[in-house]
C-alpha cells in the first residue's frame, strides 16, 4: 500500500470518527452560546444512542430510531433546563448528574430488556443508516488522486454524515442570520439586556436547549445505528467530553467547530493506524499521546498560547430576574 | 411572592431539605427498579442487609466510604473557594502512582507503618501535581477550572495507561498492573476495629486509610473554619471582589486551594492501591472522583456532612453489589442510576422544594 492509499483510508476513518463529535459539539454550541454550560453532552449522546438502538431493533425502522434518539436527548436537555434554568441549580452539577443517570440507566434497562449484559439486540439492516454511494463514485475511482478521495472519503458514508456537514452552515445561519440566533447569543452574553428588551430569558434558553437535544440526538443515533448495529455499554466512551473540548478549541464558533472536530477525529484515526507501527526518525510513538492530544491542545489554547478562547460571558450563571 | 430571600432555620436547611431531596432521589430510583419488574422495597431491604448485615458487609461499606470521604473533601475544599474541581478522578488516579512508587521502593526494606507516611505524602504530592496546571491556568490565565480539570482527567488517564502498559507492568504478564506490593507496602487491615463491635472483617479490605480519612476530615474542618487561609478561601468563594478589596491575593489562594484539593483526592488512592489490591491497577479509581461531587454536595461541603454522605454512598455501593447477586435482573449499575438521581435532586435541584417549604413554614409557625 503506498502512502496515498494510507492517507485516503485514514481520512475516511477520520470523517467517520468526527461525525459524532461534530453533532455533539454543535449541540453544545447552542446551549453554551445561550449561557448554559453543558457537561451533560456525554450523557445525552449515550442515552440517545441507547434509545435509537432499542427502537430501531423493535421497529426495524432507522427513522423511528432517529426519532427516539432525538426525543430522548431533548428530554435530557429539558431536565437540564428544569434544573438549571427553572430551579437555578448549578449547571455543572446538573450535567454531571445527567451523565450518571444516562450511564446507569442504559445498562440497567438494557440488561433487563435484552439480557445481554447491557448490549441491545442486533439491529436489522432496515433499522440502520447504511452507506450511500454518491453518483459517479465508481466512474471516477480510476482518476488519480481525486478519484480515490471522492470514492472513499466523500462518497460511501451514511446519510447522517452528510446531515452533520449540512448542520454546520445551518447552525451558522441560525446563530448569525436569524432573530432567534441574535437573541440566543445575546442571552449568553447579557441576559439582563435581553430581559429588558421584553424577551423571556427562560423561554429563549429552553429553546436553545431543545436545539441542543435535537443535535445530540443525531450524535447518539449515529453511534448506535449508523456506525454500528447495536448499543454497547458506555458506547460514547468520552466522546461527549472530546466534543466539549472541540467546542472550546473552536472558540464557540460553528465553522471552526467543524475543523476542530475533523482534527480530533483525524488524531483518533491516526492513533488507531499507528497502533504498533513506528515513525521514521522518532520510532514508535505511544498511542496514548494521540489520545491525550485533543485535551492537551485544548488546555494550551485555554492558556491563551494560541489566540484567546473567550467563553460566553453569562455562561454558568443562573439568571435571576430582579423583583 | 419571592421566597428566595426568606431565611429558614438551620434544621430545615441542613436537615429537612436534604432529607426530602434524598427521598425524591430514592423514589425515582425505586420507579426504575419497579419498571424492570422487581419490588423496590425488597430491593431496598436486600441492599441494607448486604451493606450493614454482617461484619464483612460493614467492612466493605466502610472501605468504599473511605474513598468517598477523600474525594468528597477534595471537592468541598475547592468549593469553599468558589472553585469547582471535577478533576478529583484524575488527581486520585495520579495519586495512585505516587503511592505505588513509594510502596514499590520501600516495601522490601521497612514495615508498613514506616512506608505509610511517605506513601501519604507521595499520593498527596502526585494528586496535587495533577491539579497544579489547571490551578495555574485558573489563577494566572483565567481559564475555567471546570474545563481544564475535565481535560486533565483524560490526560492523566492516557498517561497512566501508558505507564501501566509500558513501564510498570510486570515483564511477561498480560494484565496492565504493577507488581504486588510486599506486606511492607500494604496498609494494615482494620480487623481489630470491626471485632471491637463483635463482627468479623473477613475478606473485606477495610484498612488503615479509613483512619487517615477521618483525620483529614478534622484537618479540613480546622483549615476551613479555624485558620486565616480558610477564612481567605471562604471569602474568595463568597465574593471575589470583596476578597480583592480585603487584599486577599487571588492567584495565590486559588493555587493553594487547588493543590490541597488535589492532594486530598490523591490520598484517596491509598485506600484501593495500598489497602486493598496491593498493586497499581488500571482505572482503579472507578468513578470515586465523581462520586466525591455528590458526597460533597449532600454533605453541604462540611466534613461532618461529608462523612455521613460518604457512608450513605458506601452503603449504596456495597449494598448494590450484594443486591445484584440476589436480584440478577438488577445489575450493579443500578448504583450509578441512584448516584445520578442523588446528584440531580440533592445537587442540581436543591432549591426545587424550597419555595414550597418556605410557604409551609410560614403558614405553620413563622411570620
Amino acid at each position: 500500500m503506498d502512502y496515498f492509499d494510507i492517507f485516503v483510508s485514514i481520512m475516511g476513518s477520520a470523517i467517520r470518527l468526527s461525525i459524532p463529535l461534530l453533532f455533539t459539539a454543535l449541540a453544545g454550541l447552542f446551549s453554551e452560546r445561550a449561557g448554559i454550560f453543558d457537561i451533560g453532552l456525554e450523557g445525552k449522546m449515550l442515552a440517545s444512542a441507547f434509545a435509537a438502538a432499542c427502537v430501531a431493533y423493535w421497529t426495524g425502522n432507522a427513522w423511528a430510531g432517529l426519532g427516539a434518539g432525538i426525543g430522548t436527548a431533548i428530554l435530557f436537555s429539558l431536565l437540564h433546563g428544569f434544573a438549571s434554568i427553572t430551579n437555578r441549580g448549578n449547571q455543572i452539577v446538573s450535567g454531571v448528574a445527567l451523565n450518571f443517570v444516562a450511564a446507569g440507566l442504559t445498562i440497567v434497562l438494557g440488561t433487563a430488556w435484552f439480557q445481554q449484559g447491557g448490549r441491545t439486540g442486533q439491529v436489522p439492516p432496515s433499522g440502520r443508516f447504511s452507506a450511500i454511494t454518491l453518483p459517479g463514485a465508481d466512474l471516477v475511482r480510476e482518476v488519480p488522486i481525486i478519484g480515490p478521495l471522492y470514492a472513499n472519503v466523500v462518497s460511501g458514508n451514511n446519510l447522517l454524515t452528510y446531515i452533520a456537514f449540512l448542520m454546520v452552515p445551518l447552525s451558522w445561519w441560525v446563530l448569525y442570520r436569524t432573530r432567534f440566533g441574535l437573541r440566543l447569543r445575546a442571552v449568553g452574553e447579557n441576559p439582563g439586556a435581553v430581559d429588558t428588551a421584553g424577551i423571556s430569558v427562560t423561554w429563549l434558553r429552553y429553546r436553545a436547549l431543545i436545539v441542543t437535544g435535537f443535535l445530540a440526538g443525531f450524535a447518539g443515533t449515529y453511534l448506535s445505528i449508523a456506525q454500528s448495529a447495536a448499543f454497547i455499554n458506555n458506547m460514547s466512551a468520552g466522546k461527549g467530553y472530546i466534543a466539549l473540548a472541540a467546542l472550546i478549541f473552536a472558540k464557540w464558533k460553528p465553522v471552526p467547530v467543524m475543523f476542530a472536530c475533523l482534527l480530533f477525529g483525524f488524531l483518533d484515526a491516526f492513533a488507531n493506524f499507528m497502533q504498533g507501527k513506528s515513525l521514521p526518525l522518532i520510532g514508535e510513538v505511544p498511542v496514548q499521546i494521540f489520545q491525550a492530544l485533543p485535551y492537551i491542545l485544548t488546555c494550551v489554547l485555554l492558556a491563551g498560547f494560541i489566540g484567546v478562547a473567550r467563553p460566553p460571558k453569562a455562561g454558568g450563571v443562573p439568571y435571576t430576574k430582579e423583583r | 411572592m419571592n421566597t428566595a430571600s426568606v431565611p429558614l432555620p438551620a434544621w430545615i436547611n441542613y436537615g429537612v431539605i436534604p432529607l426530602l431531596n434524598l427521598l425524591l432521589a430514592f423514589f425515582f430510583s425505586g420507579l426504575v427498579v419497579w419498571a424492570i419488574g422487581e419490588n423496590p422495597f425488597d430491593a431496598l431491604q436486600l441492599l441494607l442487609i448486604g451493606a450493614l448485615g454482617r461484619g464483612e458487609g460493614i467492612g466493605f461499606t466502610l472501605f468504599y466510604t473511605t474513598s468517598f470521604i477523600f474525594t468528597g473533601l477534595s471537592v468541598a475544599v475547592a468549593i469553599h473557594a468558589g472553585l469547582f474541581n471535577i478533576g478529583s478522578e484524575g488527581q486520585a488516579y495520579l495519586g495512585g502512582l505516587g503511592a505505588a512508587l513509594v510502596a514499590l521502593a520501600l516495601d522490601r526494606y521497612v514495615p508498613w507503618y514506616v512506608t505509610m507516611p511517605f506513601a501519604v505524602i507521595g499520593a498527596a504530592l502526585f494528586g496535587a501535581a495533577c491539579a497544579a496546571v489547571p490551578a495555574w491556568l485558573q489563577a494566572k490565565r483565567g481559564s475555567h477550572v471546570v474545563i481544564t480539570t475535565i481535560m486533565f482527567n483524560f490526560i492523566t488517564s492516557s498517561l497512566m495507561n501508558y505507564l501501566l502498559v509500558r513501564v510498570l507492568i510486570v515483564p511477561g504478564k498480560m494484565a496492565p498492573e504493577s507488581r504486588t506490593f510486599l506486606p511492607g507496602g500494604q496498609l494494615q487491615k482494620l480487623d481489630w476495629l470491626i471485632s471491637m463491635f463483635g463482627g468479623k472483617l473477613g475478606a473485606a479490605p477495610l484498612n488503615f486509610s479509613f483512619l487517615i480519612a477521618l483525620v483529614m476530615c478534622f484537618l479540613v474542618w480546622v483549615l476551613i473554619w479555624r485558620t486565616k487561609l480558610g477564612y481567605e478561601m471562604r471569602t474568595l468563594g463568597i465574593s471575589p471582589t470583596a476578597a480583592s478589596y480585603a487584599g486577599i491575593p487571588y492567584a495565590k489562594t486559588v493555587m493553594i486551594t487547588m493543590l490541597i484539593s488535589g492532594g486530598l483526592a490523591g490520598m484517596m488512592a491509598l485506600n484501593p492501591v495500598m489497602g486493598a489490591s496491593a498493586r497499581l491497577q488500571i482505572e482503579f479509581v472507578g468513578g470515586a472522583g465523581f462520586v466525591g461531587i455528590a458526597v460533597s454536595l449532600m454533605g453541604r461541603n462540611h466534613p461532618a456532612g461529608i462523612v455521613l454522605s460518604a457512608l450513605l454512598f458506601g452503603i449504596l455501593y456495597q449494598g448494590g453489589a450484594e443486591l445484584s447477586f440476589d436480584m440478577p435482573n438488577i445489575t450493579r449499575d443500578m448504583i450509578v442510576v441512584i448516584q445520578g438521581m442523588v446528584i440531580l435532586f440533592a445537587g442540581a435541584l436543591e432549591y426545587m422544594l424550597r419555595p414550597a417549604i418556605v410557604r409551609a413554614y410560614q403558614k405553620i409557625g413563622g411570620k
